[in-house]
Order: C-alpha cells, then sequence, then structure tokens
C-alpha cells in the first residue's frame, strides 16, 4: 500500500510537471487563498499583540472613574467637565471596597515646561503616591516620590521618556536638573520607563509627574481643595474586577446622594472593558479573514475539481486500461484523489510562501508588526489537503465507477 | 483435466432503449490449458462480447464461466479485478499504453497493483521486455516506439504476472505485414511456452497461426474446427 501510494505521489507530480500552465492556472486559487490568509492572519496577530502590550500598558487589573458629563438646565456639559470626584471620594473607596489593594487619583492639565533654551508642552499629573504603581510606571532611573514630598508638596517632578528628549541635550543627565513648570522650579528626581502610545494612539511617555498635593496648591489651582481628575483602583485578581465595579458604583451613588433613577454623574472603565473592545474588533476581523479564505478555498477547490474532470475525461482510456490489468476501484479512486490533493497541496505549500514573503514585505516596508506563527502555517496546510480531499472526491469516484469496458473503447 | 475455459450456455442481453440485443445466445465453448485458439466472425456477430466475458471485463447475462474450475461469472467488480491482474493478460489493437510513461513502467503496471516493492516491479518488467525483444528500449516512451514496438510493450505488460490465458483482440489490426508477423511469432512462442492465447481476429492470415478456429455468428458458435497443427520448417 505504502509503494502504492508512493508511486502515484511520483506519478501525480510527474503529470503536474508536464502541464506547469495548467496545473499552476488550477492553483492559483489555493495558492491566492492560502496566501491572502497566512498575510492577513500575521499582520492582525502582530496588530493584536501590539495593542495587548498597550492594553498592558494601562496597568494591571485597573479600575477607572473619571467625572461624567452633566447636564444642567438643558445643556449637557462635557465629559469630564463637571469636577465631582474627590480625594475623599477615593479614600472611602478604599474603606468600604475591600476587595480593593489600593486606590489613586490624580488630575491633569498642560503646562509650559521649560529647561534652559528648550521647552515643551506637555501633560502633567499631579499623583497620589499609589498612582505610579497602579497605573504600573516604572522608573529607569532615580526615585519615585517619597511620602514627605507629598505631605510637604515638594517641587520634585518625574519625567517620561519622550519629555527628557525634548527638554535635555542629548547625553546631558536629568537626574537632579531644575526645571520650571508653569515658572514654578522643580527637581528631577526620576525618568520613567518608556512605555509606548496609548490605544488612542497618544504618546504616553510625553508626560511629567508631580506631587498631588503640589500640583494642587503650587501650580494648577483648584476650584475646591481635592478635587481631583480621576480616580484608580486595582484588584488583586481579574476575576473580582466586575464586582469590585457594583461596589464602587454602590459606594459612589450614595457618597453623591444620588436618587434612584438618576443617572451616575461618574463613569467606571476596567481594563478588561478596553480589552473586549480590542478583541471584538479583532474578531470581526478573524471573521472576515475566514470568509475571505473560504472564499478563495471554495473557488480554488472547484477549479481543482474542475481541471480533473477534464482530465478523468482525457485518461479514460488510461483508467481502463488500469483497470484491464488489475485496478480495483479505490486504486483508482486513490490516483485521482492523490492527484487532486497534489494539486491542492502544492498551491498550498507556494500560497504559503508567498503569505509569509508578503508579512514580511509588510513589515520591511510599512513597519507593521506580523507574527507568522506556526499554528496559522499548519492550519492553511491542513485546510490545502481537505481542499483537495474534498473537491477530488467528485471526479475521483467518477473515476472510480467508470465501466471497464466502456473507458477502454472510448475516443 | 479441468479445461482452463468452460463456458456453457452463455447469454449476453443488452437493452438499448426498448430493443433488446442478443450478443450470445446460449453459447457454450471449452477451452483447453495451452490451446492457440483463433476467435473469428464479421462485426456485430458477438466475438468482441465474448472476448470480454472470457476477459472477466464483462459478465454474462445467464450461464456458467468457470475459468481453471472456478465460477467467475457472477462476481464482484473488484474480486474480477483481482482474476484479470492474475491470471489474464490483455492484448489490444490499439496498444493502449499509458502515453508518457516509458516502456518499462508501463510493463511494470500490473505489478503496482498487485502490490510489489519497486525493485520486483522492475525486475520482472526488464525480463518481460527483453523476452519481446525489447531490450534497451525500457526508458523509450510509446511515441518513441514504432506500432509494432509498442505492441511488443503491450504482450511484455501481458506477460509481467505470468498469466495462463493471453487474451488478443485484433492484436495486428494497426500493423504493418512485417510487424504483423514479428508479433503473432511473438504469440506463437509464448504459446509453445505452455501460455493459452485466444486471438480474435477477422484476418484469415492471422487466424491461421491458431490451432483452432472457432467462427461465431448471431451470438452463436457457428464452427469450431481444427485447423491442421502448425508445420514449423
Amino acid at each position: 500500500m505504502a509503494t502504492f501510494v508512493w508511486l502515484t505521489v511520483v506519478t501525480a507530480l510527474r503529470i503536474l510537471r508536464r502541464n506547469r500552465l495548467r496545473a499552476g492556472l488550477t492553483m492559483l486559487g489555493i495558492i491566492i487563498g492560502v496566501g491572502a490568509v497566512i498575510a492577513m492572519v500575521s499582520i492582525g496577530e502582530g496588530a493584536k499583540l501590539a495593542v495587548q502590550k498597550q492594553i498592558a500598558s494601562i496597568g494591571t487589573n485597573v479600575i477607572m472613574i473619571w467625572p461624567s458629563a452633566m447636564t444642567i438646565g438643558g445643556v449637557r456639559g462635557a465629559q469630564g467637565g463637571a469636577v465631582t470626584l474627590t480625594v475623599a471620594d477615593a479614600l472611602e473607596l478604599k474603606k468600604k471596597v475591600p476587595v480593593l489593594v489600593d486606590t489613586g487619583w490624580s488630575k491633569r492639565d498642560v503646562m509650559q515646561i521649560v529647561n534652559g533654551s528648550r521647552n515643551s508642552n506637555s501633560q502633567v499629573h499631579g499623583v497620589s503616591p499609589s498612582f505610579l504603581s497602579i497605573r504600573d510606571w516604572s522608573l529607569s532611573s532615580g526615585g519615585s516620590f517619597t511620602q514627605t514630598d507629598m505631605e510637604s508638596a515638594a517641587l520634585v517632578v518625574i519625567l517620561g521618556q519622550t519629555l527628557v528628549d525634548y527638554l535635555f541635550e542629548p547625553g546631558e543627565e536629568p537626574l537632579g536638573a531644575l526645571i520650571r513648570i508653569k515658572n514654578v522650579p522643580f527637581r528631577v528626581i526620576g525618568v520613567l520607563s518608556l512605555k509606548g502610545q496609548s490605544l488612542q494612539g497618544s504618546d504616553q511617555d510625553d508626560v511629567a509627574f508631580i506631587p498631588f498635593t503640589t500640583a494642587e496648591r503650587k501650580v494648577f489651582g483648584t476650584l475646591f481643595l481635592g478635587s481631583v481628575g480621576g480616580i484608580y483602583a486595582s484588584t488583586e485578581r481579574v476575576e473580582d474586577l466586575p464586582g469590585a465595579v457594583e461596589e464602587i458604583r454602590q459606594v459612589m451613588r450614595s457618597r453623591h446622594r444620588l436618587q434612584n433613577g438618576d443617572l451616575d454623574d461618574f463613569t467606571i472603565r476596567t481594563q478588561v472593558e478596553i480589552g473586549q473592545v480590542q478583541e471584538g474588533t479583532s474578531e470581526t476581523l478573524t471573521v472576515m479573514l475566514m470568509v475571505i479564505a473560504s472564499v478563495s478555498l471554495l473557488v480554488g477547490g472547484i477549479g481543482i475539481m474542475n481541471i480533473l474532470l477534464v482530465s478523468v475525461t482525457e485518461r479514460t482510456r488510461e483508467i481502463g486500461v488500469r483497470m484491464a490489468v488489475g485496478a480495483k476501484r479505490r486504486h483508482i479512486l486513490m490516483q485521482f484523489l492523490i492527484e487532486a490533493m497534489t494539486l491542492s497541496v502544492v498551491g498550498g505549500c507556494i500560497g504559503i510562501l508567498f503569505g509569509v514573503l508578503a508579512a514580511r514585505l509588510t513589515t520591511v516596508i510599512a513597519g507593521w508588526p506580523t507574527i507568522i506563527s506556526s499554528d496559522t502555517v499548519a492550519v492553511a496546510f491542513v485546510f490545502s489537503v481537505v481542499v483537495g480531499l474534498f473537491f477530488g472526491l467528485y471526479p475521483a469516484n467518477k473515476a472510480a465507477r467508470l465501466n471497464p469496458i466502456e473507458a477502454l473503447r472510448y475516443e | 483435466m479441468t479445461p482452463l475455459i468452460a463456458c456453457e450456455d452463455i447469454w449476453k442481453i443488452y437493452r438499448i432503449g426498448d430493443v433488446e440485443v442478443q450478443a450470445l445466445r446460449s453459447l457454450s465453448v471449452t477451452i483447453k490449458q495451452g490451446e492457440f485458439v483463433a476467435i473469428m466472425g464479421s462485426s456485430g456477430s458477438g466475438k468482441s462480447t465474448l472476448m470480454n466475458i472470457l476477459g472477466c471485463l464483462d459478465q454474462p447475462t445467464r450461464g456458467h464461466y468457470r475459468l481453471g474450475g472456478v465460477e467467475v461469472g457472477h462476481l464482484p467488480h473488484d474480486q474480477l479485478a483481482e482474476i484479470r491482474n492474475r491470471r489474464i493478460g490483455f492484448v489490444f489493437q490499439s496498444f493502449n499504453l499509458i502515453p508518457r510513461t516509458s516502456a518499462l513502467e508501463n510493463a511494470q503496471l500490473p505489478l503496482f497493483y498487485r502490490g510489489l516493492s519497486l525493485k520486483e516491479q522492475r525486475v520482472l518488467a526488464s525480463s518481460a521486455l527483453e523476452r519481446v525483444g525489447l531490450r534497451g528500449r525500457e526508458h523509450h516512451t510509446p511515441t518513441q516506439l514504432s506500432g509494432g514496438q509498442q505492441q511488443r510493450v503491450a504482450i511484455a505488460r501481458a506477460l509481467v504476472t505470468t498469466p495462463s490465458l493471453l487474451l488478443a483482440d485484433e492484436p495486428t489490426g494497426n500493423l504493418d505485414t512485417q510487424s504483423s508477423q514479428e508479433i503473432m511469432g511473438i504469440l506463437e512462442a509464448l504459446n509453445r511456452d505452455g501460455i493459452t492465447v485466444i486471438l480474435v481476429t477477422h484476418e484469415i492470415d492471422i487466424a491461421a497461426y491458431a490451432a483452432r478456429e472457432i467462427v461465431i455468428k448471431d451470438g452463436q458458435v457457428l464452427s469450431d474446427r481444427v485447423i491442421g497443427d502448425r508445420l514449423q520448417s
């Protein structure tokens, strides 16, 4: 049996080589289908990984609370326009919602930051002590804020990488340098590690962190003491997030004295929800890819079936001879199935080659990250085998059911 | 001794639309091992139908066909294929070689379906080709061979399984006189080696190579006679 299969494959390859143009045209559908799938999946996977990195850059198991838009006298304000969250809210949440590991808060504004002749208008965040750890910011050099810095509203700043690049000459040491934020002098005590782009595409590293108390009293000015732009909290485990959100909502509603039927005056978002939106997008993409793949594999398969039907007709006499010298039905069936599968597998392999090449070129030319996983290649390969098997079945069966006498007499 | 072929009251009835065609009508014939028989008859006489049944390519509508004492008249498709592979060699008028495939591979074909290893196939096919005088032409494709040579490849293909029965259907129909004589010479030699040869032809001088002549007409045996010992000069 092994000899039979092996020799049949060799024969099939020879027939394929003899009719190169015909075989090439037949395989085109499979080549394009498999190639497109490999290329698209590689690009998709690359994009997915990039998004996952961005989601991870938010922090671990983070819950974010922002003020909602408030409608006053029929005029709906902008999101975050109202100042409804306070430091007291954050502290209360930590006390009343035990599942929260920690809570932090921040307020931010765009400020001009100056160092000598260089300047930049960047995001300045006034942050609570726990903010950096909740949001997973780490320092590449220097130290973080101390409790004393917070209590005394110290004039110290931690800079993001982008800002360091703007404000300092290459090679100039930022640590210990004196810079000015809105004309207030600050000592640089730390530099953050690189975080990259946010999901919205903004540069997360174009940022400066100062103690919340400093921001409130010495730089931003404030409507009332203790108002914050956002509250951040984290839980130990991802599974705790939905429960924590519900508890936070209850606590906040009662603190803000909202009646039944009143809308929340705050918005709660978790990292998981943000991730889900992204997953939704990539799922849509995956479904679309699958549709494209099935259509092109279908077209490719029909091409194979078509050429095999032609081949069966052309070689009717040969089939008759083979039957006369002792080929059983399954021998003829196998022969044509193997020919179909040879076409689809060779086509599939060429398609894989083209797909990988296309993905590489995308990375080189467009600079998009691509990931060619062995799973994708394996699935594409299996699919091409299955297509050959499926679409070869009808012609092969037709060949195997020929009557030997009529086949021998066929002109 | 059991005869190689024993046909008893064989009928073959085709139905083409509403018309019933009786291709063979109660035909009986017995052929012993080692005979050289010519089956003759005009076209439409039923000789091709008989040939197909004898070669296990077709089955009789009614009646018994015993090959080597075994009833084979009503076996399923695959078992008939097995019998053709083991016991019967075919030679056709139009050679019926597989195109663009070497003489050696054509001769290997029956062994391929028997499931022998490639090495065994090659050895047996080479010796069969040598037996029909085609040594050195193993790797020629049919288009590179003359008609006579192609028919020899076909004979080698029939021989390679050492069959007990060789069926030749108008084997010289597409050949010139010279090649015809060569092919008939080979068939004669094979018969001398003990292979039963059944020859279907309508040419009297080709039939003359045989030792027995069966004439078929309207699906029945018209005459069955010994046509003299072939005298070797």
